[in-house]
């Protein structure tokens, strides 16, 4: 009996607890937001409504990026911002409900990261036509508020390729692609040219961590981590790890076995995240994503929208190689000669294996 | 035990609702740790019950992990816990799905195509859980071990062939891969509700059929009756001439055809195609709505709207500022508090019989009686 009066008395704080919380709820409206006007520059009727793919912020890796380019809109534009999560295995229904419910609530800007938005952001881009919306990595829906704003990885690969072939002194070189989908692909693609422009007779060991729809392949550095070994082990002696999160575990396993990697998506040499494997990562292929999103912003802000495919390549400054920690400086004349190669259409990097 | 007396009913009610005020409390709590207000989450929550599109989402949602959950029971009633309904429905949706796109279809009349793609489906499910059951009559191996081993495999089939070289095609404009998709009478129409952007998956009434199907099997057929003997004793099964090999293939078999199902309504009535982007992981939350729903026809689908229905809130509960998290926690809390809930009225209910017993036979001896 005694328990049963323990449970009795945890009930009643409980409902105790919901009182007060409701009280504490009521005493403080509107507070709780999450509107920056009060220390921004200047304040502006744009209210941005941002959607994540699966992962969202925190991810490390690509959805990292779009929140480090809403961040920077938040600060220097002075908008309101919200942001929602995608959850693993959902519906396209569940996607259109999301982008609906940041319409109707007022959100006249909406980003959408990821392909995986693409038949969403086609359903609701019509209904909502004063609603200007973005997607990443997707032409497919075609609308005049919509932008489509796409990414030249495999340009970017393409340099990263050239860097691992020169740097490498074994002529093996490892692909490691987080979940093995088209995008990822053509990271692949653009890579193995690269890798080949420079020694047409090296070898490129390709590994993807996980098979859709098993995306944990972006963020388990423990896959990250067995695959390079075993290339290393297989003579491989500079890795790309296009793998989101997984890449830290490859970086860690270069390290172990005195070997090089490079990263991807952010400028990864300078990631807090990564501080104690960074002297193994020679360059990272940048996508900029925090760009694009920033761009966007900025344009709906400024009247400039335009609604349709937006191209960030090397031309456009949206792809890059870094230079962070000066492992690629030797060899730096020769990668931005591949680059202008690249940029004046010289040089075809192909987007598929 | 035909008899319908009011205290069994509450008795039958008493787990269920219990751990659903149980989870309630224990994520009132988790949010008021964390520094959001519990009313505003059942404010959000309530605020979505009354929109059309969230309605309509839930009950699509809902079909699906109710055809999941059946799946699932079909096992459950004989001891087999067949955990790979999600690979078997993930190969069932692209295979058939790849069949109704072919161009071959777009001649044949739209029943006769839609038909063909169920069937397919079917099939295939039922043909991948078959081999979970011939390694378990065969060879012994646990159909838990098989079916999680088959999971990954039917992953690895499904990237193999969704390829552009092998059944697939891209997408134009978009790093997706999908089968070709179906033309208009390969589609199952839905129907419309005012005020909703989605439609209502008119593949609703093959969830219900099944789980009518399901309900008249297990308890009016003899094939039901020898089911449930042998989940319940193998011995006594064997004893009075059940051959329990063929009834662990024929209740593989049937969990898999039913998992074929899963991913039908979404790819007749919504997807159109197996892309990358196609829900995956249906199967273990049918796991989780067969346990809550004690794999009875009614429950299940009680338990499947309200998995539905959570599911579909998380993203007002998003937008009002409460982490969607949440919808998570509280269905974790609720399988868990479920099964400890069957456990606790359980044993009350035998210890309530004995009460009952005793009472019948009259006076209970005390100890000494009993001793001397």
């Amino acid at each position: 009996m005694r328990r049963m009066r323990g449970i009795r008395l945890a009930a009643g704080l409980l409902a105790l607890g919901l009182g007060l919380a409701a009280c504490g709820s009521e005493t403080t409206p509107g507070t709780g937001g999450d509107t920056t006007s009060g220390t921004a520059p200047k304040a502006s009727n744009v209210k941005v409504g941002l959607a994540y793919d699966i992962g969202g912020r925190g991810d490390q890796s690509f959805n990292d990026s779009a929140a480090r380019g809403l961040d920077k809109a938040k600060a220097e534009l002075g908008i309101e911002v919200k942001e929602l999560e995608a959850a693993a295995g959902e519906t396209d229904a569940q996607k259109e409900d999301r982008l609906i419910q940041l319409a109707e609530g007022g959100y006249n800007t909406i980003l959408a990261i990821g392909f995986a938005y693409e038949g969403a952001v086609a359903k609701v881009a019509p209904t909502f036509p004063e609603v200007k919306f973005a997607i990443i990595d997707s032409e497919a829906p075609e609308a005049a508020n919509v932008a489509n704003l796409v990414f030249a990885e495999h340009e970017g690969s393409f340099l990263v390729g050239a860097a691992a072939a020169l740097k490498s002194t074994t002529g093996k070189v490892g692909f490691i692609g987080g979940v093995n989908v088209p995008l990822i692909q053509k990271f692949e693609a653009g890579f193995t040219a690269g890798v080949k422009a420079v020694k047409p007779d090296a070898t490129v060991d390709a590994k993807y961590l996980t098979q859709p729809p098993d995306f944990t392949g972006f963020n388990d550095p423990a896959k990250g981590e067995t695959a390079a070994n075993g290339m290393f082990d297989a003579g491989v002696d500079v890795v790309y790890a296009a793998a989101g999160g997984s890449g830290n575990g490859a970086f860690k396993a270069a390290k172990a076995k005195g070997k090089l990697g490079i990263g991807v998506d952010s400028d990864q040499y300078n990631l807090p995240s990564l501080a104690d494997v960074k002297d193994v990562i020679i360059t990272s292929m940048v996508k900029q994503v925090d760009v694009a999103v920033f761009d966007f912003v900025k344009s709906v802000n400024d009247n400039t929208f335009k609604s349709g495919k937006k191209v960030y390549d090397l031309k456009a400054g949206g792809i890059d190689y870094s230079t962070s920690g000066g492992k690629v400086d030797d060899i730096k004349a020769k990668l931005d000669e591949y680059k202008q190669k690249i940029i004046s259409g010289e040089i075809k990097v192909p987007a598929t294996k | 035990m035909g008899r319908f007396s009011t205290r069994a009913i509450v008795l039958g009610l008493a787990a269920p609702l219990g751990a659903l005020v149980f989870s309630a409390l224990i994520c009132a709590f988790i949010l008021m740790v964390t520094d959001h207000s519990p009313i505003e989450t059942v404010d959000a929550m309530s605020a979505a019950a009354q929109r059309p599109r969230t309605l309509v989402n839930s009950l699509n949602t809902a079909t699906t992990y109710y055809l999941a959950a059946v799946a699932v029971a079909v096992g459950f009633k004989m001891k087999l816990f067949n955990i790979g309904v999600d690979g078997q429905y993930r190969l069932a949706a692209m295979l058939s799905a790849t069949l109704a796109g072919a161009a071959f279809m777009d001649s044949l009349p739209s029943f006769l195509r839609i038909t063909m793609t169920i069937l397919a489906a079917m099939l295939v499910g039922a043909a991948w859980s078959g081999l979970a059951a011939l390694l378990k009559v065969t060879r012994g191996v646990s159909e838990v071990i098989s079916t999680i081993m088959l999971n990954a495999i039917a992953t690895y089939l499904v990237s193999y062939l969704l390829n552009p070289a092998r059944l697939a095609q891209n997408v134009p404009g978009s790093n997706n891969i999908s089968t070709r998709p179906i033309t208009e009478g390969g589609r199952v129409d839905g129907l419309v509700v005012t005020g909703s952007t989605s439609k209502i998956f008119a593949l609703v009434f093959l969830a219900v059929a099944v789980g009518f199907l399901y309900w008249f099997v297990l308890t009016r057929t003899r094939f039901g009756f020898e089911l449930k003997t042998t989940g319940l004793s193998e011995s006594a099964a064997v004893a009075s001439g059940v051959s329990v090999k063929k009834m662990v293939v024929y209740s593989m078999l049937i969990s898999g055809a039913v998992a074929g199902l899963v991913g039908m309504p979404q790819l007749l009535g919504a997807s159109y195609s197996y892309a990358l982007d196609f829900p995956a992981g249906i199967g273990f939350t049918g796991i989780a709505v067969a346990l809550l729903g004690r794999n009875h026809p009614v429950g299940m689908a009680v338990a499947a709207l309200l998995w539905g229905f959570l599911d579909n809130t998380a993203n007002s509960l998003d937008v009002a500022g409460v982490p969607r998290e949440i919808v998570l926690i509280m269905q974790g809390v609720i399988v868990l508090s479920v099964v400890v809930a069957y456990e606790l009225i359980r044993r009350y209910r035998v210890r309530a019989e004995q009460h009952e017993v005793g009472r019948a036979l009259g006076r209970t001896k005390t100890l000494e009686e009993v001793s001397s």
